[in-house]
């Protein structure tokens, strides 16, 4: 199991576990925490998991890739910055034990 | 013209029976009046069991693919670098666009391809992000209760005409800081820029170039008063001050205005009827919704999918793909039938039902995926929400008391009259 943090935009916190090799989306909708949408069923493909990545972790989880699919979707998202991912794109592996993911205001 | 008129009245009514004895080599799909029937489904579900990825050779649209089942759908949808988009290439709908001289060159960049695709929709998506939709939520709410409340009970109106288009007008009108008096313009307006000439909207494509001509020129004057007056959240002000869009070519601003006339209006318009006709159709959802009015929330985007209003989408190939054990040739065109994935019983439980309360009711296909996802989806849902909201706390019941009317479309699934009668709460 990979255990991670997830960080509400009104500060609450939500502490989730879930099977390595699973994606922060699926950990997120699992566990019922508030504000991914995930619409597209986690394929890369709405951007309705955007979250951005806490600043201690992002270089471990890697920034967006130049031309991928998930940069051209994330462009078009409210907020998005240098940090933020799309959560269906960030899968498990125990090395990301312990992660935080902050939780934008809005998915869109 | 005439073509459409004849079609409609030579064909009679198809059932299953019908439908399963045609050679599948000679189902077409794009038919309009198998829309207008509403008939359509039996040949999606027939090309969905036994020709998923199917190749029609001849139609009034040329030659085209027919992707019927949700997960190609998504395949092609999430892959624009093979599926273009572009205008030149015939555009988005199965019916080409700059097909003939007589057809406007509208460029609008849902029908372009990145990078230029990006930079356009960037401009205006501000515009309808969350945090704007907020402040309009408010404005919103008031006018739809104000035409709610202006609507007699207990005896029968068109609830297309009196309710939808008004609802949807009023919030177009809303987004584009639109003078009030003038606001049945934005419905012509969008109406006209998806109507079929001879089809009772229009007359002929000339008379479609005119009326959006008047209204690219209605329109170039508003734009000139905002032009270096940054302030405001609306569409006209946010496109005359942003780089990417302030100095488009007419055609490309012609294009891109009626873009967000029709996408925020037929598309809304359809969803608000549909609603009440699907709640008319399975009774038991809507004695659900009356118990417990939280529903609204997943309701809302079963309507849309249930609705699905916008049939199609269009891709052209541009190199040799497989698709679903099939080769689409570079060229070739590709639709996307929303309608009949969102109908696929193999990843949607009990597909054909309008069910309030499913678990993943956003998981479905009337936004399209990929970079042309409906950029107003969130707006879509805001309006239905509060359509609804409203609604329940006047009216006990909107009861159909007739057959709907139709559209005669392969595009925008459309509702143009639904009789009811509301019984107060």
């Amino acid at each position: 199991m990979v255990k991670l943090t997830f960080l509400g935009p009104d500060g609450r916190t939500y502490p989730v576990e879930i099977e390595a090799g699973r994606s922060a989306r699926d950990a997120a909708l699992f566990n019922d925490v508030p504000g991914i949408d995930g619409d597209c069923g986690g394929v890369c493909a709405c951007a309705t998991c955007h979250i951005h990545v806490d600043p201690a972790w992002i270089d471990r989880v890697g920034r967006l890739a130049d031309g991928s699919m998930e940069a051209e979707l994330l462009q078009f998202a409210e907020g998005a910055t240098s940090d933020s991912r799309l959560a269906c794109q960030i899968e498990l592996e125990p090395d990301l034990d312990g992660l935080v993911l902050h939780v934008p205001a809005q998915q869109y | 013209m005439e073509t459409v008129v004849l079609e409609h009245l030579a064909s009679e009514a198809d059932t299953a029976e019908t439908v399963a004895a045609i050679p599948l080599a000679e189902i077409d799909v794009a038919r309009p009046s198998l829309f207008q029937k509403d008939t359509v489904g039996l040949f999606f579900a027939r090309l969905r069991r036994e020709d998923p990825v199917h190749y029609c050779s001849e139609s009034r649209f040329g030659p085209y693919w027919s992707v019927t089942k949700f997960n190609d759908i998504m395949a092609v949808d999430t892959n624009h670098k093979v599926f273009s988009s572009e205008a030149k290439l015939g555009g988005i709908a199965v019916d080409d666009m700059h097909r003939d001289q007589s057809n406007l060159e509208l460029e609008m960049f849902i029908a372009m391809d990145p990078p230029k695709h990006d930079a356009q929709r960037k401009a205006v998506t501000p515009a309808i992000a969350p945090s704007n939709l907020l402040l309009l939520e408010p404005v919103i709410r008031e006018r739809a209760a104000a035409i709610l409340d202006a609507l007699p009970v207990d005896e029968e109106i068109d609830w297309v005409q009196r309710v939808s288009v008004e609802l949807t007008t009023m919030t177009l009108a809303t987004l584009f800081d639109f003078p009030w008096e003038e606001r049945a313009k934005l419905s012509r307006w969008s109406d006209v820029t998806t109507a079929i000439p001879g089809a009772g909207i229009v007359g002929s494509y000339e008379q479609r170039r005119k009326e959006l001509i008047e209204c690219a020129m209605y329109f170039k004057g508003r734009w000139e008063q905002r032009i270096d007056r940054p302030e405001g959240n609306d569409l006209i002000t946010m496109m005359a001050n942003s780089p990417a869009t302030r100095d488009m070519p007419f055609f490309e601003f012609l294009g891109n205005l009626l873009l967000l006339i029709v996408g925020g209006n037929d598309t809304t318009r359809n969803s608000i009827s549909g609603g009440v006709l699907a709640l008319n159709r399975y009774p038991d959802q809507y004695r659900k919704l009356r118990e417990d009015p939280s529903l609204i929330g997943s309701m809302v985007p079963e309507i849309i999918r249930w609705q699905t209003p916008l049939s199609h989408m269009r891709r052209t190939a541009i190199e040799d793909v497989e698709l679903g054990g099939k080769l689409i040739r570079k060229g070739e065109k590709v639709i996307m039938w929303y309608l009949s994935g969102n109908r696929d019983e193999t990843v949607i439980d009990r597909a054909e039902d309008f069910v309030i309360d499913r678990p993943n009711p956003r998981h479905h296909l009337s936004f399209g995926f990929g970079i042309h996802r409906c950029m107003g989806n969130r707006l879509a849902e805001l309006q239905l929400r509060i359509v609804w909201e409203e609604i329940q706390k006047r009216f006990s019941f909107v009861e159909v008391v007739g057959e709907p009317e139709r559209l005669l479309s392969n595009l925008v699934r459309g509702i143009t009259r639904l009789p009811v009668k509301l019984h107060a709460r």
